[in-house]
């Protein structure tokens, strides 16, 4: 996975609160089998509406989503984390996050940077007033800073060190190969198999 | 000091606890699709990984597969080239499946009950959000994103922070009227759809102890649709009985109930949030807008935006009416549906069946309406067919079909059409979810099968007798 430590893009506010995952990619588009090349099925419902924020040429390169409250609910599709990566996404800015979709987010190198709802709203604010602005979020000193605006963000510590140094989590649960073997070791008898 | 239902299993799965680190939890069992796990085995064979217990894992096709002509080749050549990845994959790693035409075919979450594979205090999970219907068992289990589901192939574990653990204390006892179902819509109304982030859920009270198991299935089945991960509900009789004897089922029976009897909250656990819910205030319960918080009894009218304080749900109110086509102040049950779906991992068991035959014996599916009836999965479907319930349901008007998640996120051709209305016994609500543009209110099997027989959303209470 690549390194992230800080990012600097254009920012475009999604003002709308519990975009759940059918929404980031319905699911007619979880039939492809593989793991890359989603960046049309990102939204695509909403991308119909000329009005949609990201059919608007100021956010054509945007990179940075400020979306509201309950970011990512439904279903568990980490495709929705691909579609925003490949769309060019590399950080989502909202007040409350679903965890699975958080979680995924952490293992794509998606940058789930969390902040209050007024810190959403200033964000919002600055951005309509001045659409395709860049602003940057610091992964490392874990900051948002837009124009005069600098607003901390949390993000569980964990998930920020793997992106920090770009770690693949199962390669470092291997190195414990040995600790899981001796609780297989464990494990009541009555537990079923499906062999 | 004591512990929750919800911290027993977890501290009985910890592989490695260290400072700093997530706990490295065990995985008992390992439920795959064809959706979410082709890009798990990609991942393996790009790093040269194998599956380290393809004796826990299960796959079986359900997302994709038809309704209809399940004997021919799946007709739409993208998602029968993801059924042949998923069989290539587990024929490759060795991992066991259920296919379709399979007698275990079926929903991932039907299958895994039903042979037995589900027990309490066990920790289960799937790349499916509503893997927490095996709560119901005193099981952990929760929906995993895929880069999870090839870490738990590659190493039967998963990093993972714990979670806050929540009390769902169900006061009194349900109304005759009123089902699992309306329940935890009520419940997810109540706490809001963002309410059980980071938590797992924990049922409680005399209302659920009164459950039977697949009803405790479609209250934590939609555990997630609250935002938590997870739902459980202390193993008890029912559930031992329910297990006795099942394929799966432990050998060693006894001893292994003497270890479920321990699965309990203890007296003095605290948990991090507790609810309290009155049961004998609700009755039936539908979804009227675009998100499964969005719901109101039966009886209401369709809300205005200026009902939310709120702003962002007063603004996502309004964006729900525009989509939903509903004018506020509109009685629910003066909504005209043109299809009903009763199915799913929510409703698609036997008994939801036998509840919503119940109501169709001897009365018609109204002209304006389409009504789908879809099985959990084929043993579901055998056992209907044994009771005569598809004779039922066919003299009524409806289509029996064949087993799978069909019109809940319309994968396959089940879909509404833009603008199509359904009353649905499924878990989600979002817009386009059976179909683009399609609008969806939520419901029990017993609502689903009287507005099929009246063409508006209506509840058994509202049927003449026949």
């Amino acid at each position: 996975m690549e390194k992230f430590t800080t990012h600097t893009g254009v920012a475009a506010p999604l003002r709308h609160s519990n975009v759940d995952t059918d929404q980031i990619i319905p699911a007619e588009y979880l039939k492809r089998i593989t793991r890359t090349g989603y960046e049309d099925a990102l939204f695509s419902a909403w991308r119909q509406d000329p009005e949609f924020v990201l059919n608007d040429p100021a956010y054509a390169t945007a990179s940075i989503l400020v979306a509201g409250p309950d970011f990512g609910t439904g279903s568990s599709r980490e495709h929705a984390v691909w579609a925003l990566n490949d769309y060019g996404f590399r950080v989502v800015v909202s007040s409350r996050f679903a965890d699975i979709f958080r979680g995924n987010a952490g293992k794509g190198g998606l940058v789930t940077a969390e902040v209050d709802q007024e810190v959403v709203e200033q964000l919002w604010a600055i951005l309509d007033a001045q659409p395709g602005l860049e602003i940057t979020v610091d992964l490392q000193d874990k900051q948002i800073r837009a124009g005069e605006l600098t607003a901390d963000f949390t993000i569980d510590e964990y998930v920020r060190w793997r992106l920090l140094e770009g770690l693949d989590d199962i390669g470092i649960t291997l190195q414990h190969s040995d600790e899981i073997a001796a609780f297989e070791q464990e494990r009541p008898g009555f537990l079923p198999t499906t062999a | 000091m004591g512990r929750t239902l919800a911290e027993k299993v977890w501290d009985a799965h910890v592989v490695r606890r260290a400072e700093g680190e997530p706990d490295l939890l065990y995985i008992d069992l390992h439920l795959i699709h064809e959706v979410t796990s082709p890009q798990a085995f990609d991942g393996l064979r790009a790093t040269g990984r194998t599956v380290r217990r393809p004796d826990l894992t299960l796959a079986t096709e359900d997302h994709n597969v038809p309704t209809l002509d399940i004997d021919k080749p799946i007709a739409d050549p993208i998602s029968r080239a993801q059924v042949d990845a998923l069989r290539a994959n587990c024929a490759e790693f060795g991992v066991p499946i259920r296919p379709l035409g399979d007698a275990d075919q079926g929903i991932v979450h039907v299958v895994g009950p039903q042979l037995g594979l589900t027990q309490p205090g066990m920790t289960v999970v799937c790349g499916d959000s509503h893997t927490s219907t095996h709560g119901a068992f005193g099981a952990l289990a929760f929906g995993i994103g895929t880069s999870e589901v090839e870490h738990v192939l590659a190493t039967q574990t998963l990093p993972l922070k714990p979670f806050k653990t929540m009390a769902i204390n169900i006061e009194g006892e349900l109304p005759d009227d009123v089902t699992a179902k309306d329940l935890i819509l009520a419940i997810i109304a109540e706490i809001g759809t963002g309410g059980g982030q980071g938590y797992v859920l924990e049922y409680r009270g005399p209302a659920i102890a009164g459950l039977s198991m697949e009803q405790r299935m479609t209250i934590c089945n939609m555990s997630i649709e609250a935002g938590a991960r997870a739902g459980m509900i202390a193993p008890d009789e029912t559930t031992f009985e329910y297990l006795r004897g099942r394929e799966r089922a432990p050998e060693d029976f006894d001893s292994a109930v003497d270890y479920w009897r321990t699965l309990t909250t203890d007296p003095d656990a605290v948990f991090d949030k507790e609810v309290t819910i009155d049961a004998t205030s609700l009755s039936p319960f539908v979804t009227w807008g675009t998100n499964p918080g969005q719901g109101l009894p039966l009886s209401a009218s369709v809300p205005a935006p200026e009902d939310f304080d709120d702003p962002s749900e007063r603004a996502a109110a309004q964006k729900a009416l525009a989509y939903m086509g509903l004018e506020a102040g509109t009685p629910l049950k003066d909504i005209a549906v043109d299809t009903v779906f009763l199915g799913s991992c929510t409703n698609g068991r036997i008994e939801d069946l036998r509840a919503a035959a119940e109501i169709l014996r001897g009365r018609a599916v109204a002209d304006t309406v389409t009504m789908l009836v879809v099985p959990g999965s084929v043993k579901v479907r055998l056992q209907a067919q044994e009771e005569g319930l598809d004779k039922v349901f066919e003299a009524a008007g409806a289509q029996w079909r064949n087993a799978g998640c069909s019109m809940c996120l319309a994968m396959n051709p089940d879909k509404l059409r833009p603008q199509e209305r359904s009353a649905s016994t499924s878990n989600r609500n979002f817009e386009g979810r059976q179909g683009p543009g399609g609008r969806t209110h939520l419901v029990s099997p017993q609502v689903a099968a009287a507005t099929a027989v009246v063409g508006r959303l209506a509840a058994p209470s509202d049927l003449v007798e026949v």
